[in-house]
């Protein structure tokens, strides 16, 4: 009797291992959390110090449309208005996007129901090469072939929305692509079977259930492309044009949140108002990513709620 | 009555595997037939060769004809999509599609290029009644049709084909997955829609077959063994074959 109640009380060595394993993923959860915290923290108070310790209003910051940080205008009030960068971003941004989700669903469809077996073979390695290329090769790309392209045809210096819009939209592709092939493979066959069952072909099965089906997915889809073509800089600077001005058209040289931030970032010095103001941008910036992951959410939810 | 399906010397082939050995089968208007035999018979696999969904799977051969009154399903230059509103099919899982009861009834109409609502009302109407759905879905037209329990997605999903108005409805076991109360009301909507519809169901359940059908069919190892009035199956079959499965005297393990 005594013995099995010392054997029970005494803790195994098994229980010892897992004791320590729940430790150390706690510990990894608690550094990670304390990284993201830090993060939101530092990019939040130095975004907020432009308002606070230079006291430029937010209003103005949103809404004027002159940026030139280092010098003070006629009125002698700082030039920060965001407005020509944030409209460029979210130019490009829905630009890409909705010119990349036809393509995108095309190969997902081609992929998963037309030609499941060889599209997968060819094209799944096309996608994740896409993936793999680092950002500046799109952009050198851009820079050599896309903007001389443009010039020619369109006239002007050839950088602008467009040419962003074009490296983007090459950039977003393969993440739309997989997220959608994702949500497309989940429909389950036997609504395909149903559908052609009751006399459906192929083609309509595909858009009316099919593709219905796998909507929230590809919402989802969207906006992860979206949001990786919001927070690109590097390929987007090097094809944007850089101006910071408010863009005249597809064609006239611009300037995007990031790209200004990336441009700008090496040339002020930490605690002045014009390195202040690119945290402000950096705040808008991720505060965008915080609305993309919501809306991510949010579909989320209420497309299992429909199941 | 007339004969609606007649197949005949109907084989088929996964690949080099023989499934089926030469089936001749006819089925007449306006009756319930049973396909019935244990796991792995090829019964489903014959039902799915009416109205051609074993087209879907890669690398399967059919020879022999089955004929719709008198064209050749099977022949070139017949429109599946045509064949498949005249031929519709109830699966063994309750499948209906994540939208709402309506939109589920109303698929095969719209894509027969049905617009008119009214037209689309009635016909959605009639269809719920005839599955003897109606009552339970009247006041949640509007709710999706993934919300019901499993046996009135299954009576939805027989609403869904009887809207496109086939002339003959193939059942792929389709109270398997119900509980037995469900299963009863399925059976009330067969008996309830054969005389406007020819039907052909595929059951795992013997007592279900001479319930409601008019004639059952015997497959065993891909081979129609016995088909005949279900009275006279069930009381006093001709094989022996038939007669041992009828009473379980064999089971899956004796086939092998």
């Amino acid at each position: 009797m005594d013995e099995i109640k010392q054997e029970l009380q005494s803790s195994s060595r098994a229980t010892h291992q897992d004791y320590f394993g729940k430790a150390l993923s706690y510990l990894c959860i608690t550094f990670v959390g304390l990284l993201v915290l830090s993060i939101l923290y530092f990019i939040t108070t130095r975004g907020l110090a432009t308002f606070t310790e230079n006291h430029v209003s937010l209003w103005k910051f949103l809404i004027e449309k002159n940026w030139n940080p280092g010098v003070l205008d006629s009125h002698g009030q700082p030039q920060i208005g965001a407005l020509p960068m944030i409209v460029t971003s979210f130019s490009v941004t829905v630009l890409s996007a909705l010119v990349a989700t036809p393509f995108a669903l095309g190969v997902a469809l081609f992929m998963t129901e037309i030609a499941p077996k060889r599209g997968t073979k060819v094209l799944q390695p096309v996608i994740e090469l896409l993936v793999g290329i680092p950002s500046v090769v799109y952009g050198f790309i851009g820079l050599s072939v896309i903007v001389p392209l443009i010039r020619h045809t369109f006239g002007g210096t050839g950088f602008g929305i467009l040419a962003g819009v074009v490296v983007l939209f090459v950039m977003v592709l393969p993440t739309i692509t997989s997220l959608s092939i994702d949500s497309i493979k989940a429909v389950p066959m036997y609504y395909r079977s149903a559908s052609l069952a009751l006399g459906a072909t192929r083609w309509q099965t595909i858009y009316k259930v099919v593709l219905r089906a796998a909507t929230p997915g590809i919402m989802t889809a969207i906006i992860f492309g979206m949001a990786r073509a919001f927070g690109e800089a590097l390929a987007v600077q090097m094809v944007i044009g850089n101006a910071v001005l408010m863009p005249h058209g597809l064609l006239t040289p611009s300037s995007t949140l990031t790209s200004q931030l990336t441009t700008g970032i090496g040339n002020t010095t930490m605690g002045t108002l014009p390195n202040n103001a690119l945290w402000s941008l950096a705040l808008i910036l991720l505060l965008m990513s915080l609305v993309f992951n919501i809306l991510v959410r949010f579909i989320g939810k209420r497309g299992s709620l429909k199941k | 009555m007339g004969k609606i399906i007649t197949s005949e010397d109907v084989h088929l082939y996964y690949g080099e595997k023989e499934a089926l050995h030469g089936i001749n089968l006819d089925f007449t208007e306006h009756e319930i037939t049973a396909l019935i035999g244990p796991s792995g018979c090829g019964k489903s696999t014959y039902l799915r060769c009416l109205n051609r969904m074993n087209d879907l799977i890669p690398n399967v051969t059919i020879t022999g004809s089955i004929k719709l009154q008198d064209q050749d399903i099977y022949a070139p230059g017949v429109d599946i999509v045509k064949l498949r509103k005249r031929v519709g099919m109830v699966f063994q899982q309750p499948n209906p599609f994540p939208f709402s009861v309506y939109e589920n009834v109303a698929y095969g109409l719209r894509l027969a290029g049905e617009r008119d609502k009214h037209v689309l009302d009635d016909r959605i109407e009639t269809s719920l009644k005839q599955a003897a759905i109606w009552d339970e879905v009247k006041d949640h037209l509007y709710d999706n049709a993934l919300s019901f329990s499993g046996g009135q997605q299954q009576r939805i999903c027989v609403a869904r084909v009887l809207a496109v108005q086939p002339d003959v409805v193939l059942l792929d076991e389709p109270t398997s997955a119900l509980d037995p109360i469900s299963s009863a009301k399925i059976e009330d909507t067969l008996l309830n829609i054969r005389h406007e519809y020819t039907v052909i169901i595929v059951t795992h359940n013997m007592q279900q077959a001479s319930r409601i059908s008019d004639r059952t069919a015997f497959l065993l190892n891909g081979n129609l063994v016995e088909y005949d009035k279900t009275e006279k199956m069930f009381i006093n079959p001709d094989s022996e074959q038939t007669s041992d499965y009828l009473n379980g005297k064999f089971g899956q393990e004796d086939l092998q």
